[in-house]
C-alpha cells in the first residue's frame, strides 16, 4: 500500500508544480527552485515505488480516489506492469529535473511565457503517471487526454514559427484519432464485461470476432500514439519542434505510454491472444523498424533524425511483442515471457538512450544554436563531457556490446531463434524474416549513429556558432551523465534488470523466465545454459584486458609519445572544413541503394545570378500515398457540406424544419 | 556451463590468442605470397607482414592537429574488440570457457563495435578520404551484416544453440553431408567474408588510388603504432573469417578434448584448412577485377538472398512438421 500511496503523492507533486508555474512568468526564479524541483521530486516518487513493487515480486495495490462520477470512481492499481513503467517515467524525470534548469535559462527573457512551459509540463507529467496507474477505463481517458493535450501546448511553445503550430495541429489531430479508436476498443470491452473498471473487462470473456475488432481498435489508437508506421506521420513533426528537455520526455516517456497501453489492454485487459494479432504486429513493428531507420538516415536535421529513430525503436519493441503474441497464441508460454521480457528491456533501453540523446542534442542546440548538422562538426573538443555521454548514447542505441541496446536485440533474436518450436509452417518461416529485418535495422542505425556523431562531433566545425559552442553547465552534464550511467548499467548487469522484468510476465501470462539466472547473475541464460548464454560483465572485461595488453605490447615497443601534425591527407592541400564529408554526403550510397522508399527531389540548376545550384529534397512516400489522399477527400467532403451554408436565414431555418420532421419520423 | 572454471580450457582459450595473434599476419603474408606467385612475381616473404607490424611498433604515431580523443581511443577499441571476438571462436578445440562468456551473436556484435570506431576514426581528422571510407564502410557493412546474422541463424537454428562451441560440435557429430541449408549458409558467409574483410572484389586491400578506397580510406591518416594496432586488427578479422568458414562447415580434425595429441592434430588440420583457403582467397583475387561500389549491393543482396534460403531451407525441408 506504501508503494501506491507513493505514486499518488508524485502525481500529486507534478500538479503542485504545475500550480506554481503559474506564478513563475512574474517570479522566475520559482522555475529553478521550484517547479522543475518538484517535478524532479515527482519522479524520484514514483520510480521509488515502481522499484518497490518489482522488488516485491508480485504485489498488486488497489485504492478508489474520491474523484470521478458518482456512479464511478476512480479506481487506481499498482501491479508489476504499472510498477516498471513508473520506474521508467521517474527516471526520465528525475534526469531532465536536473537538466532543465540549465537549459530553461535563455527561455527566461525569451517570448515564450515560462507559465506556459512549466505549467503544462507539469500537468504532462502527471497525466503519464495516471495513465500507467488508472484502473478502469473512465480515469484512463482523463489520464491519456491530459497527456495528450498538454504536451500538445508543449509543441506549439514556440508558436511564433508556422512550421511549429503546423506540426502541433497535425499531432492534435492524430492524438485525438488516436484516442477515440482507444476510447471505442475500451467499449467493445466495457460492453462485454459491464462496467468500465479494470476487472470488469478482465473477467469478461470476449469471443471471435468481437476481440479481433477490440484488438485492431487498440492496436490502432496505441500504434497511433506509439509512432508505430503507416500512423507515425506526427512524431517526426512534433518531437523536434518541442524544447529539448520536453522532446526527451516525450520520446523516452510518452511513447513508452503509449507501449504500456497496449501490452495492458491486449495482454491483460483482452486476453485470450491469437498468433494471428501476433503476426500483424510482427509486420507493422518490422516496417516499423525498418523504415524508421531509413528515413532517419536521411535526414540532417539532429532531432528531426532522433525522433524518427523513436519510429525505428518502437518498430523493434512491437517486433518482442509480436513474437510474445505469436508464441502465446501458439501456446509456448515460456517463449512468449521471454518475447515479452526483451520487448520490455528495449523499451526501458529506449527510454534511457533515447532521453540522454535528445538531451545532448539539446546541449548542442543551447550551445551552438544549431539543428542542422551540416553547421556542425568538432564538438567534441568544445564540449568533451556532452560528446562523451553522446557518445555513449550513440554505441547504446546503435546496439553494440557491451552496452544496453544490445542485450534487448540479444533478447529478441534469441526469441527469434526459437520459430523452429512451432507448428506452423508460414509462422516458422515469417518470423526468420522478422529476426532478418531486425539485423538490417541494428546495422542501418550503426551507420546513421556514425554519420551523427561523425559529422556533428568529430571533424572541424562548419559554422561561426559551432566554433563558439562551449560546454554546459554542470546540471545540464548531470543530467545526461546519469543516463549514460545506466545505459552501461543496464548494458554491463542485464540480470538484475531481467529478475525485476520476471515478474511482469508471471503476472501477465502466469510464466516467468526460470532459467534466465540459473547459473549466478553474471550469465544471462534466457532459456538455458544449452541455448545461449552472454555474459556482458565478461566481455566488458575481456575488452579492458585486450586493451591493456595492446598498452603493454605497445609500451615495450619504445616510442610512447605521439607528434602532432598536419593531416596528411594523401598529400593534397591544407584540409578546410567544406571539405569534409557532409551528412548528406555521408548517407548518399544508402539512399541511392534504397531509393525506390523514398519521394526523392533531386535537381541541379542554375539560379538567376548563373550559379549552378543543387537542392534535394527526400520525403515521405506515405504522405502522398495516404495521408494526402485523405485530406484531399476531408477537403472534398467540406466543400460538398459547405454548399448547405448559403448565408440566408431562411434556408437555415428550412434545414432546422427538415431535420426535425426526419427525426420525429424515425421515432414514431 | 559447468566447465567455466576449468584451467586447462582457459590455458586452450589463451594458446588459441597468442596463435590468433601470430598466425593472422602470416596468414595474411601467405595470401600475398601465393597471389604474387600466380601473378609470376616472386612476392615477399610469409613473414613480411609480420615483420611491418614489428617495424611499425617502433616508430612515431603521428596524430593531425584536427583530430581528437576518438581518433587515438578508436585503434586501441578495434584491435581490443577484434581479439576479444577472435577469443569466442574455436580454432583448435571445441568446449572453450570462453564461448560461453558470448555467443555467435555477440561476435557479430563486437566486430560490429569495432566497426563504428573504425568508421569514426575515418571521419575525425575531417578529411574527404576518410568521410569517404566510412561512408562506404557502413553501407558495405549493413548490407553484409544482416546476411552473417542469417548465415548464423541457420547454423544456430540446426545446432538449437547459439553457442559457437556447441555448434561446432554438432556439426562434427552429425556430419554436413546432405545439408542443402548449409550450402547455402556456406556460400552467403563466404561473399560475406570477402565483403567484411575488405578483399577483392569488394574492396582492394593493395590499393593506392585514392577513389576506389575503403578500408584504407579511413586509416589513411594513422601512423606508426596507432596503424600497426589497425592492421593487427583487419587481420585478426581476416583470420577469424577464415577460422569461421574452415572451423564451422568443416570441422573434422578439431579437438574435442584437452589432450596435447588431440590440439596437435587439431592445430595440424585447421592449419592444413587455412592455407588451402589462403589459395582460393589469391585465386579469387587473381581472376577477379574489383567491381564498381554501386555493384556491391547487388553482390551483398545475393549473399543475403543465399543465406536467406538456406534458413527457409532448414525451415522448411529439415525441421520437418
Amino acid at each position: 500500500m506504501e508503494a501506491l500511496n507513493l505514486a499518488l503523492l508524485g502525481v500529486v507533486l507534478a500538479l503542485l508544480s504545475a500550480g506554481f508555474a503559474l506564478f513563475s512568468s512574474h517570479y522566475s526564479v520559482l522555475t529553478r527552485w521550484l517547479v522543475i524541483p518538484l517535478l524532479g521530486l515527482s519522479g524520484l516518487l514514483v520510480a521509488v515505488a515502481g522499484m518497490q513493487l518489482l522488488l516485491s515480486g508480485g504485489a498488486v495495490f488497489t485504492a478508489e480516489l474520491p474523484f470521478g462520477l458518482p456512479w464511478l470512481a476512480w479506481h487506481v492499481r499498482l501491479d508489476m506492469l504499472s510498477g516498471f513503467f513508473l520506474l521508467l517515467i521517474g527516471v526520465v524525470c528525475v534526469a531532465v529535473a536536473f537538466y532543465a534548469p540549465g537549459y530553461l535559462r535563455e527561455f527566461e527573457h525569451g517570448r515564450g511565457s515560462m507559465a506556459v512551459l512549466g505549467g503544462f509540463t507539469g500537468l504532462f507529467v502527471a497525466g503519464m503517471q495516471l495513465v500507467v496507474l488508472a484502473d478502469d477505463a473512465f480515469l484512463f481517458m482523463v489520464a491519456w487526454e491530459l497527456m495528450s493535450l498538454s504536451s500538445y501546448f508543449l509543441v506549439t511553445f514556440q508558436h511564433e514559427n508556422a512550421a511549429n503550430r503546423r506540426a502541433g495541429f497535425l499531432y492534435l489531430m492524430m492524438a485525438e484519432i488516436g484516442a477515440l479508436c482507444i476510447l471505442l476498443g475500451y467499449g467493445v470491452l466495457a460492453g462485454n464485461g459491464h462496467g468500465f473498471a479494470f476487472d470488469a473487462m478482465r473477467s469478461a470473456q470476449v469471443g471471435g470476432l468481437w476481440a479481433t475488432v477490440a484488438f485492431a481498435l487498440a492496436f490502432l489508437g496505441f500504434g497511433m500514439k506509439a509512432g508505430l508506421l503507416p500512423v507515425h506521420a506526427w512524431l517526426p513533426e512534433a518531437h523536434p519542434v518541442a524544447p529539448s528537455h520536453i522532446s526527451a520526455l516525450m520520446s523516452g516517456v510518452m511513447l513508452k505510454v503509449a507501449v504500456y497501453g497496449f501490452i495492458r489492454f491486449s495482454f491483460d485487459l483482452l486476453g485470450g491472444i491469437q498468433w494471428s494479432w501476433g503476426v500483424a504486429v510482427l509486420l507493422v513493428g518490422s516496417i516499423s523498424a525498418l523504415m524508421g531507420v531509413l528515413y532517419a538516415l536521411m535526414q540532417h536535421d539532429l532531432k528531426r533524425l532522433l525522433a524518427y529513430h523513436s519510429v525505428e525503436n518502437i518498430g523493434i519493441i512491437f517486433i518482442g511483442l509480436g513474437l510474445s503474441m505469436v508464441f502465446e497464441g501458439a501456446g509456448h508460454h515460456l517463449l512468449a515471457a521471454l518475447g515479452l521480457v526483451a520487448a520490455l528491456y528495449h523499451t526501458i533501453n529506449h527510454a534511457l538512450f533515447k532521453s540522454l540523446l535528445f538531451l545532448g542534442a539539446g546541449a548542442v542546440l543551447h550551445s551552438s544554436h544549431q539543428r542542422d548538422m551540416e553547421h556542425m562538426g568538432g564538438l567534441l573538443r568544445l564540449m568533451p563531457w556532452t560528446g562523451l555521454f553522446f557518445l555513449v548514447g550513440c554505441i547504446s542505441i546503435a546496439a553494440l556490446p557491451p552496452f544496453n541496446g544490445f542485450v534487448s536485440e540479444w533478447l529478441t533474436f534469441q526469441t527469434a531463434l526459437q520459430a523452429w518450436s512451432l507448428e506452423n509452417g508460414v509462422l516458422r518461416s515469417l518470423i526468420p524474416v522478422a529476426a532478418a529485418i531486425l539485423a538490417l535495422t541494428g546495422a542501418l542505425a550503426a551507420a546513421c549513429f556514425v554519420k551523427v556523431y561523425g559529422v556533428s562531433f568529430l571533424g572541424q566545425a562548419r559554422s561561426k556558432q559551432a566554433r563558439k559552442a562551449r560546454e554546459v553547465d554542470m546540471g545540464m552534464r548531470l543530467g545526461q551523465g546519469f543516463l549514460a550511467l545506466l545505459c552501461l548499467l543496464l548494458g554491463v548487469l542485464p540480470t538484475t534488470m531481467i529478475h525485476l522484468i520476471d515478474a511482469i510476465p508471471r503476472q501477465l501470462l502466469h510464466t516467468g523466465l526460470d532459467k534466465a539466472m540459473a547459473h549466478g547473475w553474471l550469465w544471462l541464460t534466457p532459456l538455458g545454459g544449452q541455448t545461449a548464454s552472454y555474459s556482458a560483465g565478461l566481455v566488458l572485461l575481456g575488452l579492458l584486458a585486450a586493451w591493456w595488453l595492446a598498452a603493454l605490447i605497445l609500451r615495450r615497443g619504445g616510442v610512447r609519445q605521439v607528434r602532432r601534425c598536419d593531416a596528411w591527407d594523401c598529400g593534397f592541400s591544407p584540409l578546410n572544413a567544406r571539405m569534409q564529408y557532409t551528412a548528406t554526403a555521408f548517407s548518399q550510397p544508402i539512399r541511392r541503394v534504397f531509393g525506390m522508399l523514398f519521394a526523392i527531389d533531386e535537381s541541379v540548376k542554375h539560379d538567376e545570378s548563373g550559379q549552378l545550384r543543387h537542392s534535394l529534397q527526400v520525403g515521405d512516400r506515405l504522405w502522398g500515398w495516404l495521408y494526402a489522399p485523405v485530406i484531399r477527400s476531408v477537403l472534398q467532403a467540406g466543400r460538398v457540406a459547405g454548399r448547405l451554408q448559403t448565408g440566408h436565414l431562411r434556408n437555415y431555418l428550412g434545414w432546422t424544419l427538415g431535420t426535425l420532421v426526419v427525426l420525429l419520423w424515425l421515432i414514431s | 556451463m559447468a566447465d567455466f572454471l576449468s584451467l586447462s580450457g582457459w590455458l586452450i582459450v589463451l594458446l588459441q590468442g597468442i596463435l590468433f595473434l601470430l598466425g593472422a599476419p602470416l596468414l595474411a603474408g601467405w595470401i600475398r605470397f601465393v597471389k604474387a606467385r600466380l601473378q609470376n612475381r616472386r612476392g615477399a616473404r610469409i613473414i613480411q607482414p609480420l615483420q611491418d607490424l614489428y617495424k611499425l611498433f617502433g616508430k612515431e604515431a603521428l596524430v593531425a592537429h584536427t583530430a581528437s580523443l576518438v581518433f587515438r581511443a578508436a585503434p586501441y577499441v578495434v584491435f581490443a574488440s577484434a581479439l576479444v571476438a577472435v577469443s569466442l571462436v574455436p580454432l583448435l578445440a571445441t568446449n572453450l570457457p570462453s564461448a560461453m562468456a558470448a555467443d555467435m551473436i555477440v561476435l557479430v556484435g563486437l566486430l560490429a563495435l569495432g566497426r563504428f570506431f573504425l568508421a569514426l576514426a575515418g571521419m575525425d581528422v575531417g578529411s574527404s578520404f576518410g568521410g569517404m571510407g566510412s561512408s562506404r564502410e557502413m553501407m558495405v557493412s549493413a548490407l553484409a551484416e544482416p546476411a552473417m546474422l542469417m548465415a548464423v541463424f541457420t547454423l544456430a537454428m540446426s545446432a538449437h544453440s547459439t553457442n559457437l562451441s556447441s555448434v561446432v560440435d554438432f556439426n562434427l557429430a552429425n556430419g554436413l553431408i546432405l545439408r542443402p541449408s548449409f550450402l547455402f549458409a556456406l556460400l552467403g558467409l563466404m561473399l560475406v567474408a570477402v565483403a567484411e574483410t575488405g578483399r577483392i572484389p569488394v574492396d582492394n586491400p593493395a590499393t593506392h588510388l585514392e577513389l576506389t578506397m575503403i578500408h584504407e580510406a579511413m586509416i589513411l591518416e594513422y601512423s606508426g603504432r596507432h596503424l600497426a594496432l589497425m592492421e593487427w586488427a583487419a587481420q585478426l578479422k581476416l583470420m577469424l573469417y577464415g577460422v569461421l568458414i574452415v572451423n564451422l562447415f568443416f570441422p573434422w580434425g578439431i579437438a574435442t578434448g584437452d589432450t596435447a595429441g588431440a590440439l596437435l592434430m587439431g592445430l595440424l588440420a585447421v592449419t592444413v584448412k587455412l592455407l588451402l583457403l589462403g589459395v582460393v582467397v589469391a585465386v579469387m583475387e587473381t581472376v577477379l577485377a574489383k567491381m564498381r561500389l554501386f555493384r556491391v549491393p547487388q553482390y551483398l543482396n545475393l549473399a543475403f538472398l543465399l543465406t536467406l534460403l538456406g534458413l527457409f531451407s532448414h525451415i522448411i525441408l529439415e525441421t520437418g512438421t
